[in-house]
């Protein structure tokens, strides 16, 4: 059989192949839920359609990228969400104390590096399943916020002030503006995901992460620091996650302490509907990005024929159990 | 003939326009041992899922007991008698013997499970075939060997006609393979007809009566194994002659400096006392019976297990090996015993499983040159003759041999002067085996040093220039290949305390 490999697959299973590999389905399911609002919405395509899909992609869209490493470990973060509104509240109640604003700002995103290093030292060092310890730590990041704030919910500087400057990050939003404004915070999360989608493709942390995901131990007795990548892995979970808390502040300017149970889920959602497999070692940037684009289109579309936003939520069900028995069709057909 | 109780005729399977089987043949008879032999990737595999319905044929008639058939299932072809012992058992590892054996066709009164019945069923199953287990017992708490037996078990417990075994014996130690020829054995006078599928040439002498030889997903021929000799056998099935001569004398040259120096290695309770010295351009063979805590040695020596004792020293200078990046650091490579496990990563590509230890000299700044990378790769392909369609093909679709290859392969770009290699020819067929012989010797004369870790004794009394020979966790003989022999070998792994 060996012999009969070197021979060129077909075009005709080549395609084949080109139609079993999730990220495609998932990109042709994206273009055809695009095109089916544009054809069947009221007023879909417009300038402030668009710009509102894309506001609604980049906070699940920087946990996702997050995600996406530790899910390529093998792992899985369930502490995102509250990890992002914990940043963010201890973030705020500095600046409501009357600290600087940007080291403040800062700290928002430091802060979830070091809730990254705790699951990572939890996963990685002391053995914890990746589940259970992320879902101490969101119960840690959940509760702490709730104390530090004394549950009062955080608002955080408006717009028109100078200390609000930093929404521009995310958005900018003037009179000369049109209508919705500038997603910066879209252009912002697009760099971020190209230069990740490189880190994890192209060097050689990437390359350890990919490969212990897909089998830790031979990548271990190939003279790789498993533990230091794979803590790399939740690390970099977490600066997104903190990362995700600032934009968050930013659009929404307040923020409850006790919220942000569900995001690590669509996070979780997005990254698995973009091809990144559970069991670790496959996955890419790119899918994530189309993976957390078809859930704010579905979100962003819906009222548009005239169903309202919750439906995004079955819709998005539905879309994920297809994704995954794609890749298990896939795998199966590979096996045998 | 009149008395088979199967006839595979002229199968063919195509895999994606790949054949995999081109009009392959098989005829059993009842009360035989069959041999079913070939390389890997021969086709034998394939043969067998088609037969035990998990695959469905292209073409070609199954005769079973005179009728023609048809499975469309694994389920039907068990209805029919046919079942097969996997390498891996299917075993859950959590429920009693009985309970394993009785999965799906639990004794019940009423709607409750019955597992005094199950028990009492499984004792006299076991009585039968003369096993001596307990059926409530936990299977985990059972050896591979045994838990094996009970596999065996299940599969007449369901009125078998035809077992298949696929090479039975790779996981099992010495007297639990008697064990295993003894059940043979009862099958055999019970008129079941059994495919047995193995490597190892010995046993096909010993137990099987026709071999039936396939080589690239064809039917070679059917011989007795009675009147054929070993060489016959592999010539069918590589179409070339192998010789498997021991070395008579050492090819190590008297003064070669030790470059590796192990003192009093202790590790957990499987590395109990173990010294040795490894000189230039040497291959040490390691010896002994399953479970001499020979593979823990070669683990706490490369950093993978913890270490309680001893000291390490690599070309006179002691080194500190805490994890297999200081082993790496200090030019030791180790070779996995369990491929797949421990050797590859199945799902990336022959270039990233490759250039894994050596990333950082593919680097152009801070990222990976994947062109040169590729080429390294290329050359170790040429280098090594691995038969793969190009570097970025997946492991997953290579053949053991050919994966074998590329854990060497990556440790060659490393440029390791130690090598451990943990039964490098492992589940690997016979074509390759030489190819691998071949290249330790190559690499042993360009002044690299190997300790090989072998229960294969031609192996060891083929490549060694000396042999450690180990029992229950300590050295219990260091034999010059010069007057090495069988004999001495095995009376020194076992030599208990």
């Amino acid at each position: 059989m060996s012999r009969n490999l070197t021979q060129q697959p077909a075009p005709a299973t080549r395609l084949k192949r080109l139609f079993s590999n999730q990220r495609t389905v998932a990109l042709l399911a994206l273009v055809f839920l695009f095109v089916f609002f544009c054809l069947a919405g009221n007023n879909f395509a417009t300038y402030t359609t668009f710009v509102s899909i894309l506001d609604s992609s980049y906070y699940i869209g920087f946990l996702a990228i997050g995600t996406t490493f530790i899910i390529i470990t093998g792992g899985i973060d369930l502490s995102s969400g509250t990890v992002m509104v914990c940043c963010a509240l201890i973030s705020g109640t500095l600046i409501k104390m009357g600290y600087p604003v940007w080291p403040s700002l800062a700290l928002c995103i430091v802060l979830g590096g070091v809730f990254g290093s705790l699951n990572g030292f939890m996963v990685a060092v002391m053995g914890l399943p990746a589940f259970i310890a992320t879902l101490g730590t969101m119960m840690i990041s959940r509760g702490l916020g709730s104390i530090i704030t004394a549950t009062a919910s955080v608002t955080f500087p408006q717009r028109r002030t100078p200390e609000g400057a930093f929404r521009n990050i995310f958005k900018i939003l003037s009179a000369d503006t049109p209508t919705g404004g500038y997603p910066t915070g879209f252009i912002l999360f697009i760099i971020l995901a190209i230069i990740f989608g490189i880190i994890l493709g192209k060097t050689r942390p990437g390359r350890y992460i990919m490969s212990l995901g897909s089998n830790k131990e031979a990548t271990r007795l190939s003279g790789i620091d498993t533990v230091r990548w794979e803590m790399l892995a939740y690390i970099i979970g977490g600066l997104f996650a903190g990362l995700a808390g600032l934009s968050y502040a930013a659009t929404y300017s307040t923020v409850l302490p006790g919220t942000g149970n569900g995001f690590e889920l669509d996070a979780i959602a997005g990254t698995v509907i973009g091809g990144t497999s559970l069991s670790g070692g496959l996955g890419s940037i790119s899918g994530t990005i189309i993976g957390v684009f078809i859930m704010s289109v579905l979100k962003t579309g819906l009222p548009f024929v005239g169903l309202q936003p919750h439906y995004q939520l079955l819709f998005t069900g539905i879309v994920l159990v297809i994704a995954v028995f794609v890749d298990v069709l896939n795998r199966r057909r590979q096996r045998t | 003939m009149s008395d088979s109780i199967l006839v595979m005729r002229d199968i063919d399977k195509a895999f994606a326009g790949v054949p995999a089987l081109r009009k392959a043949c098989l005829d059993l008879r009842a009360g035989e041992v069959h041999a079913l032999m070939g390389e890997n990737g021969a086709g034998k595999s394939t043969l067998m899922k088609i037969l035990t319905g998990i695959y469905y044929r292209d073409a070609g008639t199954i005769i079973l007991g005179g009728q023609p058939v048809v499975f469309l299932n694994p389920r039907e072809a068990q209805d029919a008698g046919i079942v097969i012992v996997h390498q891996e058992l299917n075993l859950m590892p959590h429920l009693s013997v009985a309970q394993n054996i009785y999965i799906g066709r639990e004794r019940m009164r009423g709607k409750i499970i019955d597992d005094r019945q199950m028990i009492l069923d499984a004792r006299k199953l076991f009585q039968h075939l003369n096993i001596d287990i307990n059926p409530a017992s936990t299977m985990s708490d059972l050896t591979v060997g045994r838990q094996q037996m009970c596999e065996i078990a299940k599969a007449i417990s369901t009125d078998a006609r035809i077992i298949v075994f696929d090479e039975p014996t790779a996981a099992l130690t010495e007297s639990e393979v008697n064990e295993l020829f003894k059940i043979i054995g009862e099958l055999r006078r019970k008129d079941i007809g059994i495919i047995y599928i193995s490597h190892r040439m010995d046993e096909i002498k010993r137990i099987t009566d026709r071999v039936t030889v396939m080589r690239d997903g064809e039917y070679v021929g059917t011989v007795d194994s009675a009147s054929s000799s070993k060489d016959d056998i592999v010539k069918m099935m590589v179409g070339r002659v192998v010789y498997e001569e021991p070395k008579t004398k050492s090819s190590v040259p008297p003064d070669a400096p030790v470059v590796l120096r192990v003192e009093g290695l202790k590790a957990g309770r499987m590395v109990k006392d173990v010294s040795f010295s490894l000189h230039r351009g040497e291959i040490l063979g390691v010896a002994g019976l399953m479970g001499a805590g020979r593979t823990e040695m070669a683990r706490a020596i490369f950093g993978a297990d913890r270490r309680d004792a001893g000291t390490i020293y690599v070309n006179n200078q002691k080194v500190n090996i805490r994890s297999p990046k200081d082993a790496v650091a200090a030019g030791i490579s180790y070779l996995s015993e369990d491929r797949k496990r421990y050797g590859v990563m199945v799902e990336m590509d022959v270039t990233e499983n490759t250039t894994l230890p050596t990333l950082s000299n593919f680097q152009t700044g801070i990222f990976i040159n994947n062109a040169k990378e590729r080429a390294s790769v290329r050359e170790y392909i040429s280098r090594l003759s691995i038969k793969t369609p190009s570097e970025r093909q997946q492991v997953r679709k290579l053949s053991g041999g050919n994966q074998q290859k590329i854990v060497i392969a990556k440790w060659l770009i490393r440029d390791s002067q130690i090598l451990i290699f943990d039964e490098p020819t492992r589940g690997i067929d016979v074509g390759a085996k030489a190819e691998i012989y071949e290249l330790m010797n190559r690499l042993v004369r360009q002044g690299k040093s190997i300790v090989m870790i072998s229960s294969e004794l031609s192996e060891i009394l083929r490549m060694s220039d000396r042999i450690l020979v180990m029992c229950e966790g300590r050295k219990t003989a260091e034999i010059s290949i010069d007057v090495a022999n069988q004999e001495d070998i095995m009376h020194a792994a076992m030599l208990r305390e």
